[in-house]
């Protein structure tokens, strides 16, 4: 079966005055039908560039697609023309981020900014677009959704505001649904009802999702497959289940173990130390060998290739490769 | 035995506001006879959700806001009332470190400057001597010397948070309010600066009263928790109670709301309340949870409760210890 999405060897950088810096380096991975693909990292880890990428939002310049492809049901989205792409953005792929007062036009009513993405691409208007938009406000659980609909953003609370931008991702069916974070900005009350959402929808429309975020309980609730990027490099692909069990790469190890506030030796939480390298002084080879317990000299030399175990699962670590042979 | 850090009785703080040129003057009621004590030493967490009232208690307790009504004590006195003048010898007993290291931080301070600030307003150090102090603060938060010269926009988050805490050190504080002082920093970092003020806590028995959003990470590290719901503390237990299952309903769904890393098999995470936090400029009658409660009777709705002792922790709940939890989805959690 042909994955929904399959980027292949995708490397992007920025311009800066101490010249280029690599924000992905040779990104691989797929997603397929009906499948929630988590994309894991901590700042600076190129997990959201990765996701601009896809659609194209990076600003160019400074940001630049240096290789790679991006191919959504067998097409290339980094070779399209502007126009054939518009019709790719907000139909057949979704886009919800963090911040959704950041990505709601504040003085545009709800009604309006739902109703032109279906003028856009399914020729709408007037009262037909009218009855679209309640009925995807109701779709996404907005309360009184013919009073919402008449409402600018900043009548809404976080999690209703959330929710229009789910509205608008979805009004036209996407088979790819891209989210940033979704739900970092908002209470966990709320954040719960939002994942459970997303997650009801996806089953009744039968979407795939990228879900982008630094939240391993969410991931652990979301997610059939998880992709872990440090530094811009994928360091470790595997099923969830499979994933959190027995996570290979020593910087998964650290970030779960961090992540369920594991105690170490003397009490004191378990830290992973040190911090990300800055994108300018990147270490030679494997990019968390400076805060690798695990680390020996030939972690310096290169970068390690990434190596795939029987179970599908990748890791890029040599110490971890070595383990598993 | 010894007075309290920090104690408040029946605070309250409401602020009135006015929609439009035309609308009536209306009241938000951010604190609604909150009362709690910050002891020697201790980690007191204070959760709840966005609009809770929980960083409005916090700007309370630094006295950076006038409280309507009630009782703020430091170490016994009272200082509820007290003008700026009044306040500014006794503003190094209690300091506070911001969520954004960011923002709270002067962009065009070099960090020895920033140190050296509130060291020349509460001491009476030299110059020089303040230099020497401003190294071993920043040494024991885990920064070298060359930091000094250092500007914020250098630092990683971690660095900036960990200057952030130097600076509340400096003026040898009995309590340090920490509002969401690891949210803005990665989870690999979150762990050392959370180390840090543990051991500063044990180190120089300074209290943290801990404000956060983050109900997983509390209760690993708190010695209390008090839970927040539109102005007013709805659950108060030590954090092995807490840990053992709260016994307030809305406690009890904001701690099932968080996800974990390890889900129990069979055990949902979802929330087992829905719709948003209502306004707290009209706050409902009664018990102000009884709009979202799947426990809700019609005395809810009728009679505010008052916090009671159940079963060894203070709750806000008529039927507390009799509910339930699981008839929830998320409630065996």
């Amino acid at each position: 079966m042909r994955p929904v999405l399959e980027i292949d060897g995708l490397s992007v950088e920025f311009a800066s005055a101490r010249g280029p810096v690599a924000a992905v380096n040779d990104l691989s991975f797929a997603i397929g039908e009906g499948e929630t693909v988590a994309l894991v990292g901590e700042s600076g880890s190129g997990k959201s560039t990765a996701a601009m990428a896809i659609l194209r939002l990076i600003a160019s310049p400074p940001g630049r697609v240096v290789k790679g492809r991006v191919l959504f049901e067998g097409v290339d989205l980094l070779g399209l023309s502007p126009a054939d792409l518009r019709k790719v953005r907000g139909d057949r792929i979704g886009m919800i981020f963090q911040d959704p007062m950041m990505a709601l036009n504040p003085v545009y009513t709800v009604a309006r900014q739902i109703a032109e993405v279906l003028e856009v691409h399914r020729g709408l208007a007037g009262r037909a677009a009218l009855d679209e938009v309640v009925s995807l406000l109701r779709l996404v659980g907005v309360p009184a959704p013919e009073t919402r609909a008449g409402q600018y953003p900043h009548n809404l609370s976080g999690g209703m505001r959330q929710r229009v931008m789910i509205a608008m991702a979805l009004e036209c069916k996407p088979r790819l649904l891209i989210a940033d974070e979704p739900t970092t900005a908002l209470d966990v009350t709320v954040q719960a009802q939002v994942l459970r959402l997303i997650e009801d929808l996806k089953s009744r429309l039968g979407m795939s999702v990228l879900l982008i975020t630094h939240d391993m309980g969410v991931v652990s609730q979301s997610a059939h497959r998880v992709v872990v990027m440090y530094a811009g490099r994928k360091v470790e692909e595997g099923a969830t289940r499979d994933l959190f069990a027995a996570p290979r790469h020593p910087y998964t190890q650290g970030l779960l173990r961090a992540a369920r506030r594991a105690r170490a030796d003397d009490g004191t939480l378990w830290e992973i130390r040190g911090t990300v390298p800055s994108p300018h002084a990147m270490p030679p080879g494997c990019g968390f060998a400076p805060r690798c317990d695990c680390a020996r000299a030939a972690c310096a030399a290169a970068v390690p290739e990434l190596t795939r175990t029987a179970d599908g699962h990748e890791v890029r670590c040599i110490v971890a490769a070595e383990g598993a042979a | 035995m010894t007075a309290p850090v920090l104690e408040v009785v029946d605070l309250v703080k409401h602020y009135p506001v006015r929609r439009g040129p035309f609308e009536p003057r209306k009241i938000v009621h951010a604190l609604d006879g909150v009362s709690l004590t910050v002891r020697r030493g201790e980690t007191l967490a204070i959760v709840g959700e966005s609009g809770c009232g929980k960083s409005t208690l916090a700007r309370c307790l630094l006295r950076l806001e006038d409280p309507t009504g009630g009782t703020i004590r430091l170490h016994g006195a009272d200082i509820t009332s007290l003008d700026a003048d009044a306040m500014r010898p006794l503003r190094r007993h209690v300091q506070i470190v911001f969520q954004d290291p960011y923002a709270s931080l002067n962009p065009r301070w070099s960090i020895g400057t920033l140190m050296a600030d509130p060291l020349r307003l509460h001491t009476k150090l030299s110059r020089a001597e303040r230099r020497v102090r401003a190294a071993e603060l920043l040494a024991i938060v885990g920064l070298g010397g060359e930091f000094l010269e250092r500007y914020p926009h250098e630092l990683s988050g971690g660095q900036r948070q960990r200057v952030a805490i130097a600076r509340a050190l400096a003026v040898e504080p009995d309590a340090i309010i920490c509002d969401e002082p690891v949210s803005a920093l990665d989870v690999s970092i979150q762990a050392q600066v959370i180390n840090l003020l543990m051991r500063l806590r044990r180190e120089f028995g300074i209290a943290l009263v801990f404000i956060s959003h983050d109900l997983s990470l509390v209760k690993h590290i708190a010695d209390r928790i008090a839970v927040m719901y539109l102005g007013q503390i709805v659950e108060l237990a030590d954090a092995a109670g807490m840990r053992e299952g709260a016994k307030h309903p809305y406690s009890r769904a904001l701690f099932a709301a968080a996800p974990t890393v390890d889900p129990v098999p069979g055990v949902s995470c979802e929330a087992p309340i829905g719709g948003d936090v209502p306004s707290p400029i009209d706050p409902p009658s009664g018990c102000r949870f009884h709009t979202r409660c799947a426990f809700a009777k019609d005395d809810c709705a009728l009679t505010a409760p008052s916090l009671r002792a159940v079963e060894g922790r203070s709750v806000r709940c008529h039927y507390a210890g009799e509910l339930d939890f699981a008839r929830w989805a998320g409630g065996s959690s």
